[in-house]
């Protein structure tokens, strides 16, 4: 048999369709974002942790959440970086232009962060310990995406 | 009483970013039989096989289908494993649990990606919550520097730090036939004049992405003794899982609260009370130069804030009093599926004093851990005696 160098490769373009269930807790959240443009995170009624996103149990202490309580649009970046790395968009499936500025933020009145954009592309103003402040859309849908992104108040 | 628990053989493929010589049953096959025959054990010796792997990079529902053709699994029980990052050492963990338990006496251990084949950037945002979390999503690169960032922002650390971890592992690498990247002149400038993908991050900062597959062969003690002249000794195994979301773990790198808590109970587990004297040698899951500096502290080896006072001491260096990844770690070799494995098999070969060229002199202890997911870790101690 005739040996060959040449690598053959078979491509394989799948697109599949998924449906996820936002669930009760979610369902409420957004429902919020979206009728008001307001955020809300759930107490612990043991720690006191307010968690976004909301949900049913503590995983630290577990025990059941219960309490809706109304967070900041405004927080601080506990983590900061402007992506130049070139990368494909898991809602587009097309190349996210870059660059673009993304932070973890802590909204006052919440324990836990979120990641999110931030509209700010240079890396000498985009640092952890600066205030934001969230950009909601006037015509909300109901998703993250409601949240345009955040940008820097000080 | 649980079966005590060996390492007697280990098998790894030539890493390399893509081996379009092989599909993925001929890579896995090649990793499987080097580690049958380092281990001097023949197939009808093993009584499972259990399979780590990420199908989404592949895009292959059922790998341990493959485990028949080529990897000796016709008929044998067999277990897959997907945990993420953490899969390799998961599936020594499972391994060991089951030999432990006395339902095998030796087992199979495989772990293996081939990257080329799929695409890792895109398959990985599937990590991500899809409700809460996809939308951001931002590669691996962009969420590894957000949560180096928050390292940064804890002080003690800076960009010369980070590249020299990043030599030290390419010189590491360099001494190891398998790894895949091979730079044995990269100077700590060339990582900081790099391309900056992504704040702190540097090209040279970053693991690369491997294809490639790695063996290894467990056995209970009354097997070990018989057919190893030095087996490594699995002494204790852990792992710790995090909460659910990406923004929940404060200091997400420079505590890493599933690393310290793993570690801390190893620890326990084996009475180490100083890890920096009492380990002879690390293999750790660093994904990028930034992370292991925050796992120097996370693990015990330094004190919060001084991880970089660590490598500009050398302490960490082949030669230093706590080599870690003499085999060039992660930073040089990332099948993601294998990686955690290479891990333990590395660990494994110090012990076992069959590193070669990588072999650091005398190691009696290791550390060997994964890391993956959502900031979850696993943790093994692996030693010449029980």
């Amino acid at each position: 048999m005739a040996k060959t160098d040449e690598v053959i490769r078979v491509p394989f373009l799948m697109k599949m369709e998924y449906r996820y269930a936002l669930g009760a807790y979610a369902s409420r959240f957004f429902q919020e974002l979206k009728d008001h443009g307001r955020l809300f995170g759930i107490r612990c009624p043991e720690c006191e942790r307010v968690y976004i996103p909301p949900r049913p149990v503590c995983g630290i202490c577990f025990v059941e959440t219960g309490e809706w309580v109304p967070v900041s649009d405004e927080g601080v970046l506990v983590g900061a970086t402007v992506v130049r790395l070139p990368f494909i968009d898991p809602m587009t499936g097309e190349r996210r232009p870059v660059p673009y500025g993304m932070g973890i933020i802590r909204l006052d009145g919440a324990s836990t962060a979120m990641y999110h954009f931030v509209d700010e592309t240079d890396d000498a103003k985009l640092k952890v310990g600066r205030r934001v402040k969230a950009r909601i859309r006037a015509n909300r849908k109901g998703n993250m995406r409601d949240i345009e992104c955040f940008e820097l108040v000080d | 009483m649980p079966q005590k628990v060996a390492i007697i053989g280990t098998g790894q493929t030539k890493h390399a970013a893509k081996r379009t010589d092989v599909n993925i049953r001929e890579l896995v096959n090649e990793a499987v039989t080097r580690a049958l025959i380092d281990a001097e054990v023949q197939l009808d010796e093993i009584d499972a096989i259990m399979i780590g792997n990420m199908e989404p990079f592949e895009g292959f529902m059922f790998p341990e289908h493959w485990a028949v053709e080529g990897w000796g699994g016709y008929l044998k029980p067999s277990v897959k494993f997907n945990t993420g990052g953490t899969v390799g050492t998961t599936t020594i963990a499972a391994s060991y649990y089951y030999i432990a338990a006395g339902i095998y006496d030796t087992v199979l251990a495989i772990g293996f990606e081939k990257q080329s084949d799929g695409h890792t950037q895109t398959a990985i945002t599937t990590v991500g919550d899809p409700v809460w979390e996809r939308t951001m999503m931002a590669g691996a690169v962009g969420n590894f520097a957000l949560m180096a960032s928050t390292f940064i922002a804890e002080g003690g650390v800076t960009d010369e730090h980070a590249a020299k971890v990043a030599v030290k592992a390419r010189h590491n690498g360099a001494r190891n036939v398998n790894a895949h990247l091979q730079m044995p002149d990269l100077k700590v400038e060339d990582v900081m004049k790099s391309e900056l993908l992504s704040w702190p991050v540097r090209k040279l900062d970053m693991c690369p992405q491997s294809d490639g597959a790695v063996a290894v062969v467990l056995t209970a003690d009354h097997l070990a003794k018989k057919r190893c002249a030095r087996p490594a000794w699995i002494r204790a195994v852990t792992t710790a899982h995090e909460q659910q979301y990406m923004g929940d773990s404060p200091k997400r790198l420079a505590v890493m609260r599933s690393q310290t808590a793993a570690s801390r109970r190893l620890y326990k587990m084996v009475g180490i009370t100083n890890p920096r004297k009492e380990l002879d040698v690390a293999e750790i899951y660093e994904v990028a130069s930034w992370a292991e500096l925050a796992m120097y502290q996370n693990l015990g080896f330094c004190e919060p804030g001084e991880a970089g006072k660590l490598i500009d001491e050398g302490v960490t260096l082949m030669g230093g009093e706590l080599p870690v990844n003499p085999s060039g770690g992660v930073l040089c070799t990332n099948p993601i599926g294998a990686t955690a494995m290479i891990r333990v098999a590395e660990a494994a070969l110090q012990v076992m004093g069959k590193a070669g060229e990588h072999q650091v002199p005398n190691v009696k202890t290791a550390l060997a851990t994964g890391y993956g997911g959502n900031a979850w870790t696993d943790a093994m101690i692996l030693s010449a005696s029980f």
